[in-house]
């Protein structure tokens, strides 16, 4: 059991109904792991699910179908009581630190409320756990008889932060955390989920739109496209070989802040807008707006590739790409056009 | 460099509110020449927004504008309100961050270019129509004969913001004030639309005033960047000179703070963090505003507001300890 990852997601599909008997295809199949103590980071663009694959993990709503496992145990069916005390083990961090937190409370009760539920401590040894967690996110202890709207955005999302790891859960889900930030503060929130990452060693599945964030933060990268994952790969792998044309297309239209650096860059320009999840395309998603349509079709348009292994590790979900058969490169590598400036 | 097309100088902006004065922009000054890109970035409230709404009036009635902003040899914040008529969306037009409330959801893309086609130009029905068409296209919008008929809601968050830049562009203005026009946006859509802003530049000479907050979009499409902090100037260089050589420790605090794709195994070094928060505007101090948190500060940067110098060629910079 122990050997168990600490969370394991398998087939996970979750359609909301819509207008006229129509469905919405949010997630479709999205199989991974976040081994321990590992960092998952999970990119897309707006509406490609991974905010919806959080909240199925979290089981914030119901999946339509598939199996989601905390440290080994089948959590995809419990009811909510029997889901309650797992959830000490399984917390959130959410994008929008103004509305996450309870402006009727005071951030110390705040940060307390998950150990006072459970059941853990009470009275002075409530407040010495409150204080310790206080310090260990960078607060100043009297903060704690603050209300969340004297805090600054900063302030707030470190309270979420350590209401989220007061219980030391096993695995942690960050949902954009640092989109709703200022620069400069984004950096220090940054900073300070890794640090606690290395000494408390919770495993995190991180989501966000930002490729440059996962490069400093994570271990490991799944990417997400209209509700399926086209690629994984461990983190230094899928930043220096690319092959998914969707993937290569978002690491060269992520900006670098060297203006030297982004004038000799160029990037693949996607056609068209991403289609809508009510009537995904048939065959391989990606294929209505695939640079490599032409290479890839007409089997592209009939079949949609499952995700296989390219490298160890390396899974890619492309027709074009098979074991030590790369993907055509759609510009010349960014990635090492780059580092040699 | 060719005659400034607009030349701010010595912009306040205060706002009167319940709490009192609320010093948002503090004594800006700027240009912008002809066909030039200038970037104006800076953190949330730090007056880049401010300072552009205020340059053809269009703050609220608490704010209290003093300054001076010259376009083709009047006074923008001293023109008559008739003349300034002719001057917004004609002009200087705008574009902003969410296209969804820029657009009226009631009316069709069509009608509300059309709209400025003919308050400004006089066009008639039809001529606006082969206009707005034209337009569409510039902006490379997929089958626009079919989009001038369609309603916002059913295009999406790139094609809107593609329809807003189709109407601020709709007269040929001198001058596109662009407010975070791609933080709404997904990164490869985020990719077209900066494409779109410079071949814009470059086509139709317009010269454009990006406001943002993002430094990659700054790199990537500014000639020229303004740094903001706390309503005033901190610094401003040529783009290539403030990325190679930023001198205020606020600028070179920002650039230290983002991660930065590729560059291996460096990408794991810790950012910086510039301690501390961005003092209240309500009474900025007579100090360097960022001194609270400047490792640099001392005696001097705590009991005088540092002028702006020019440290290296067309580079200022408003600090008593430039360097990099």
């Amino acid at each position: 059991m122990t050997d168990a990852p600490a969370l394991e997601v398998v087939d996970l599909v979750k359609q909301f109904p819509s207008k006229r008997g129509q469905v919405v295809h949010a997630v479709d199949g999205v199989s991974f792991t976040v081994g321990r103590a590992e960092m998952l980071g999970l990119v897309g663009e707006s509406g490609s699910g991974k905010s919806t694959v959080a909240n199925c993990v979290l089981r914030l709503i119901e999946p339509t179908a598939g199996t989601i496992k905390l440290n080994g145990a089948d959590i995809t069916h419990l009811s909510r009581r029997a889901m309650r005390p797992l959830r000490r083990d399984l917390h959130m961090v959410f994008q929008d630190p103004y509305s996450s937190l309870n402006p009727r409370m005071t951030c110390g009760d705040i940060v307390g409320e998950p150990v006072r539920l459970h059941g853990i401590a009470r009275g002075r040894a409530l407040d010495a756990r409150v204080d310790t967690m206080f310090d260990a996110v960078g607060l100043r202890g009297e903060l704690r008889f603050r209300y969340p709207h004297e805090l600054s955005g900063g302030q707030r999302q470190r309270v979420g932060l350590a209401r989220a790891l007061i219980l030391e859960p096993s695995v942690l889900v960050a949902d954009e955390p640092v989109s709703a930030l200022d620069v400069s503060v984004q950096a220090a929130i940054l900073n300070l989920l890794r640090d606690l990452q290395r000494d408390m060693g919770f495993s995190c599945l991180f989501i966000t739109h930002d490729l440059a964030t996962v490069e400093f933060l994570c271990d490991r990268v799944a990417v997400m496209y209209l509700g399926e994952i086209v690629e994984t790969a461990p983190r230094a792998e899928l930043f220096k070989r690319p092959q998914h044309p969707y993937t290569q297309a978002l690491l060269s239209a992520a900006l670098v802040p060297d203006p030297a650096v982004q004038r000799t860059r160029r990037h693949v320009l996607l056609e068209g807008d991403p289609p809508s999840p009510l009537d995904p395309p048939s065959g391989c998603r990606f294929h209505t707006r695939c640079p490599l349509h032409a290479e890839s079709a007409p089997q592209s348009d009939e079949e949609n590739p499952a995700l296989r292994e390219f490298a160890p590790g390396h899974l890619v979900a492309c027709h074009l790409v098979a074991r030590d058969r790369p993907a055509p490169r759609l510009v010349e590598n960014a990635a090492d056009m780059v580092s040699q400036a | 460099m060719a005659d400034p097309l607009l030349e701010v100088s010595d912009l306040s902006v205060r706002f009167d509110t319940d709490d009192g004065l609320v010093h948002a922009v503090d004594k800006m000054s700027f240009s912008l020449a002809p066909g030039e890109v200038l970037g104006i970035v800076g953190e949330s409230g730090c007056g880049k927004s401010v300072t552009c709404m205020s340059l053809t009036r269009l703050l609220p009635e608490t704010a209290t504008v003093t300054g001076s902003a010259v376009f083709g040899g009047r006074d923008l914040l001293t023109l008559a309100p008739r003349s300034l008529r002719r001057v917004r969306g004609r002009e200087i037009s705008y574009v902003f961050q969410e296209p969804m409330t820029s657009l009226n959801p009631v009316f069709t893309v069509g009608h509300q270019i059309d709209e400025v086609l003919r308050r400004h130009l006089d066009l008639s029905r039809r001529a606006a129509r082969a206009r707005a068409l034209e337009l569409l296209r510039l902006v490379r919008i997929p089958a626009p004969e079919r989009r001038l008929d369609e309603y916002p809601h059913q295009l999406s968050g790139g094609m809107r913001q593609r329809v807003m830049i189709a109407i601020a562009l709709a007269c040929d203005p001198k001058v596109l004030i662009a407010d975070e026009p791609t933080t709404a946006l997904d990164v490869t859509i985020q990719a077209g639309i900066l494409d779109l802003m410079r071949d814009i530049r470059d086509r139709l000479g317009t010269a454009i005033v990006l406001i943002t907050h993002n430094l990659g979009v700054v790199a990537d499409v500014a000639d020229r960047v303004v740094v903001m902090y706390a309503g005033r100037k901190a610094e401003e260089a040529p783009v290539d000179d403030l990325f190679a050589h930023p001198q205020h420790p606020y600028t070179i605090g920002l650039l230290g703070a983002i991660p930065r794709p590729y560059e291996g195994e460096d990408t794991r070094r810790r950012l910086q963090e510039i301690p501390g928060r961005v003092p209240s505007l309500r009474e900025l101090p007579n100090a360097c505003a960022f001194a609270d948190r400047c490792p640099r500060a001392d005696e001097l940067t705590r009991s005088e507001i540092p002028q702006l110098r020019e440290v290296r060629p067309k580079h200022w910079v408003a600090c008593f300890h430039p360097g990099s």
